[in-house]
């Protein structure tokens, strides 16, 4: 399955632990209305060798993928003006989108996360997006894009 | 001698992150943005660190109105500016903020006005000591990296 990404400046540092088995790079959508997790996830995600892009509402993560644009996994905040995470998420489901959605998260009630579970999510987390949870991602990524 | 004041303001970054950690104001997430700065991004904490306080003082801004409303019944937008809140203080590692709003969240979400303006008052306050102690954090880091880019003349 091709992926490319949208249009974007983004560097990668192209750390081999994104890598592992398959020898693959991954791409990843991070879609997320706040300034402070944007530059993180990105950076964070950049470390583990995943080629990232930036959006700040849901609008935008769908827009891109309208335009044609493809990743291997999304990182979909919950609440965000313009289009929230479930909204986006359905949208993008309804579009026929496979990729890797996982939610990320301020709330930790068990229903909020379920409800947003909901709306076609692969997994849910709550932030802050740790070591630990891209290095489960990863081996998820592997699993499912195992060529 | 070389080197001596760099070690020794190393030491008082070490004691204050001590210091910080033992208080529970910091947890182990902002170790892990500090290994995320490397040569390519040598100031990648204090950037991200003052795009927090910036936006942080927004949504305080925001919350601070909204409590002091005569008439204030928009919970829902108290609770959004709270998640937002929530979700920056834990990427950065600033769980005992991140904490106090999780507590302030809940007073919202019973719709309690009283409640509200006490949580708000103890966040503004937790706010300004992180804020303080960060920026100390901050000036120690720098004046390190000017003391440890100190050469000696070389002798012929």
């Amino acid at each position: 399955m091709a992926f490319r990404m949208g249009n974007s400046s983004t560097k990668c540092s192209g750390s081999s632990k994104n890598c592992l088995a398959t020898g693959n790079k991954f791409s990843v959508l991070v879609v997320d209305d706040d300034p402070v997790v944007q530059r993180i996830h990105r950076v964070f995600l950049n470390r583990f060798g995943f080629e990232t892009q930036v959006v700040g509402n849901g609008k935008e993560a769908v827009d891109l993928y309208c335009s044609g644009a493809s990743f291997h996994l999304v990182l979909m905040d919950m609440e965000m003006p313009v289009m929230d995470g479930p909204e986006a998420t359905r949208e993008l489901r309804g579009m026929e989108v496979s990729s890797m959605i996982v939610g990320m998260t301020s709330r930790d009630r068990d229903s909020e996360k379920q409800a947003f579970m909901a709306a076609g999510l692969d997994d849910c987390r709550v932030k802050p997006l740790t070591a630990d949870i891209i290095t489960s991602l990863l081996h998820q990524l592997n699993i499912k894009y195992q060529y | 001698m070389l080197g001596l004041g760099a070690d020794r303001l190393r030491a008082d970054m070490n004691r204050l992150l001590a210091l910080l950690f033992h208080q529970g104001v910091l947890d182990e997430q902002f170790l892990q943005l500090q290994q995320l700065q490397d040569e390519t991004s040598p100031n990648f904490v204090s950037d991200v660190v003052n795009i927090y306080f910036h936006e942080s003082e927004k949504l305080l801004r925001n919350l601070r109105g909204l409590a002091q409303e005569r008439e204030f019944s928009d919970y829902k937008k108290m609770g959004i500016h709270l998640n937002q809140l929530i979700g920056s203080s834990s990427s950065i590692g600033a769980k005992r903020l991140a904490n106090i709003c999780v507590a302030f969240r809940a007073a919202s979400d019973q719709n309690n006005p009283t409640a509200c303006l006490r949580a708000l008052e103890i966040l503004e306050h937790e706010y300004c000591y992180l804020k303080n102690k960060l920026h100390e954090f901050f000036q120690i880091e720098q004046q390190r990296v000017m003391a440890a880019g100190v050469r000696y003349p070389i002798q012929s």
